[in-house]
């Protein structure tokens, strides 16, 4: 990987992969492509595109320090646009992805433009009544379908070629997403723009005195996790065939800061980690008569009051590396 | 009687009146929110689940116990506020040394657990709670017609709004708080007990809540969600607002339910979103909020 300049100092990230996040990274890999065999595949393609949702979001709150409570309105928007694209004007699913993911990321310009002039809860607070508009928006606009949302959206053939209502071949194209969309977080979070993020979130006064223009990294890091968000709700459109109201509501800005609560804010793996054990609940419970909501928000609780470092947090923590002990700290939000 | 503006009056009266009485919710709310961030820097987003509790434990009141209304406006915000305490006393207090984010995430799910657990109990639809019999009715006024109901809740709230003020500006409590919200370790050196005035900060500000749930009982109906979209509201209102002066979130409050009031009757289709449109351009041009001061 390219160079760090030098001011990104010690706290530079890690430039390659030491041998055993090789063998892990391998055998999360062979895993993959085991799975769908093993395991129901709409419920994976669900785990991965959250997972790739959650980690779009700890890049805002985990490396920037940002917490955004209007996600929803990415993940949701992305899906309405490329649900629409990919029905109404009959687009190639990867248009249709990449157009959702477009559209989240303008969307992103002007939430993001607005939110940062603020600090902290009015942060949190703007972006969750900017993506409530974006809610209403979504409920009257006459191409949304208003309760029904987009029903039956073809998931269409890769490039014109491969037929994705296959449930593998569909699979294997999520599964190409997420990661794709998953080693571009990875790359950004441990580039110079990276590290001078975490600086912002360290020390915001300090990064200013040092001649950061704060305001724009804080709006790139902003545009770049609406975007990704976005491509998360976008693929998630074409795995369900549906885009609806669920997927812009505020709840759904709540379950993705669960997500990336509950695995570990500002880890790399905490958010898929906590996008599975939040999807694999939501599908246990999905037959019983339990309110979910009652355990998430427990569930919530308990992340805050006893377990602020998350799974993966956590595992790191007990490793017991400096290394770790240094992002485990980092990770408590400090100001 | 001719028409202002091709909209017949009693129309335009009849929605500003609306606006009105949900700008006298949103001013007790973002006071209550104003309240409790002011001393304990938390934004209470279990807010509007304690709202939507003042209402049910109104209706519990009657539906069980038999006790009305007046009773209610009485008991139901003490018992809100109690339960509020409780949640100060157990799990708030542990997170003010940490970012004030956590408090905001805590409050978030005390909110999914209060509105989760209503919503497997009574699903849904609402509750009837019907209006205490002395409030119905109403008066001609000549140019529209005032029920009666309506312009109690615009009193109580204006009322209880100045009450809180004055306490807050004017009494010697007040001064304390004022102090402590400045400075709590110099507050608290010179004697005065801050983290118990930080738990009765809290049980005050969501009582505040429970008081505005049962005034809101009789109009809307009781709900498990009634609390939920409406925070949202509120907390546009505090952004516009800003949290630094009580007046100003009080005139805030009432000044947005009526422009919500008017976009109904000029334009229906953005009466839902016009607070988070003037929220945007007065982040624009007055990022602080028009009352407020950045902390």
């Amino acid at each position: 990987m390219t160079a760090h300049m030098p001011h990104a100092g010690r706290i530079g990230g890690r430039a390659g992969l030491s041998p055993l996040a090789w063998a892990v990274a391998a055998a999360a890999l062979a895993l993959a492509i085991a799975a769908p065999f093993l395991l129901y595949p709409v419920f994976l393609m669900k785990f991965l595109c959250f997972a790739l949702f959650a980690s779009a979001f700890n890049l805002l709150i985990g490396y920037a320090g940002l917490l955004s409570f209007g996600h929803a309105a990415f993940f949701g928007g992305a899906a309405y646009v490329t649900a629409h694209a990919v029905k109404v004007w009959g687009v190639t699913p990867e248009i249709g992805i990449l157009l959702g993911t477009a559209a989240a990321g303008v969307l992103g310009l002007a939430i993001g433009f607005l939110a940062i002039r603020r600090h902290g809860i009015y942060f949190a607070m703007i972006t969750l009544a900017l993506s409530q508009m974006v809610y209403f928006v979504a409920l009257q606009a006459p191409f949304t379908g208003g309760e029904d949302g987009i029903q039956a959206v073809p998931r269409g053939s890769l490039f014109g070629l491969i037929d994705l209502s296959r449930p593998l071949a569909m699979y294997f194209f999520v599964l190409a997403v997420t990661v794709g969309g998953f080693l571009l977080i990875r790359r950004i979070i441990h580039s110079p723009f990276g590290q001078v993020l975490k600086a912002i979130r360290e020390n915001e006064p300090r990064a200013v005195s040092l001649g950061y223009r704060v305001e724009r990294y804080k709006l790139a890091a902003f545009v770049m996790s609406a975007a990704l968000s976005g491509l998360a709700g976008g693929t998630k459109a074409l795995v369900f065939q549906l885009a609806s109201l669920t997927d812009i509501q505020w709840q759904m800005s709540g379950e993705v800061v669960l997500m990336t609560l509950l695995g570990g804010m500002g880890t790399i793996l905490g958010p898929a980690a906590g996008a599975f054990v939040v999807v694999s609940l939501q599908n246990f419970l999905a037959a019983s008569a339990f309110p979910v909501t009652v355990l998430t928000g427990g569930i919530f609780i308990l992340c805050v009051l006893l377990f602020r470092r998350g799974i993966v947090g956590e595992i790191a923590w007990r490793l017991g590396s400096r290394r770790a002990r240094a992002d485990a700290r980092r990770t408590r939000m400090k100001r | 009687m001719t028409e202002l503006l091709g909209i017949p009056p009693e129309v335009l009266f009849g929605q500003l009146l609306l606006g009105l009485i949900n700008g006298a919710f949103y001013a007790m709310l973002s006071l209550g929110l104003a309240v409790i961030f002011g001393m304990l820097n938390v934004i209470n987003f279990a807010h509007g689940a304690q709202y939507m509790l003042g209402a049910f434990v109104a209706w519990m009141l009657l539906q069980f116990a038999g006790i009305g209304y007046w009773w209610a406006l009485i008991l139901a915000p003490i018992a809100v506020g109690a339960f509020g305490i409780v949640i100060e006393k157990t799990m708030l207090s542990r997170l003010y040394r940490l970012d004030h984010l956590y408090g905001l995430l805590l409050t978030f799910g005390i909110a999914l657990v209060i509105e989760g657990m209503f919503r497997h109990w009574y699903g849904v639809s609402g509750q009837p709670y019907a209006t205490p019999a002395l409030l119905t009715g109403g008066t001609n006024l000549g140019f529209m017609f005032l029920p009666t109901y309506r312009a109690w809740v615009v009193a109580v709230s204006l009322a209880v709004c100045l009450a809180t003020w004055f306490a807050i500006e004017r009494t010697r409590l007040g001064s304390y708080l004022r102090a402590a919200t400045e400075n709590p370790t110099l507050v608290q050196a010179f004697g005065i007990n801050v983290p118990r005035m930080m738990t009765l900060t809290y049980g005050f500000g969501v009582g505040l809540a429970g008081l505005a749930g049962v005034l809101a009982a009789p109009i809307y109906q009781v709900n498990p969600l009634m609390g939920s979209h409406l925070i949202i509201v509120v907390f546009a209102v505090v952004v516009i607002g800003g949290m630094g002066s009580i007046l100003g979130a009080v005139v805030t409050g009432f000044g947005l339910g009526v422009l919500e009031g008017f976009t109904k009757v000029f334009y229906p289709e953005a009466s839902n979103i016009v607070i988070f449109v003037v929220m945007a351009i007065v982040l624009l041009l007055r990022p602080a909020g028009l009352f407020g001061r950045e902390r």
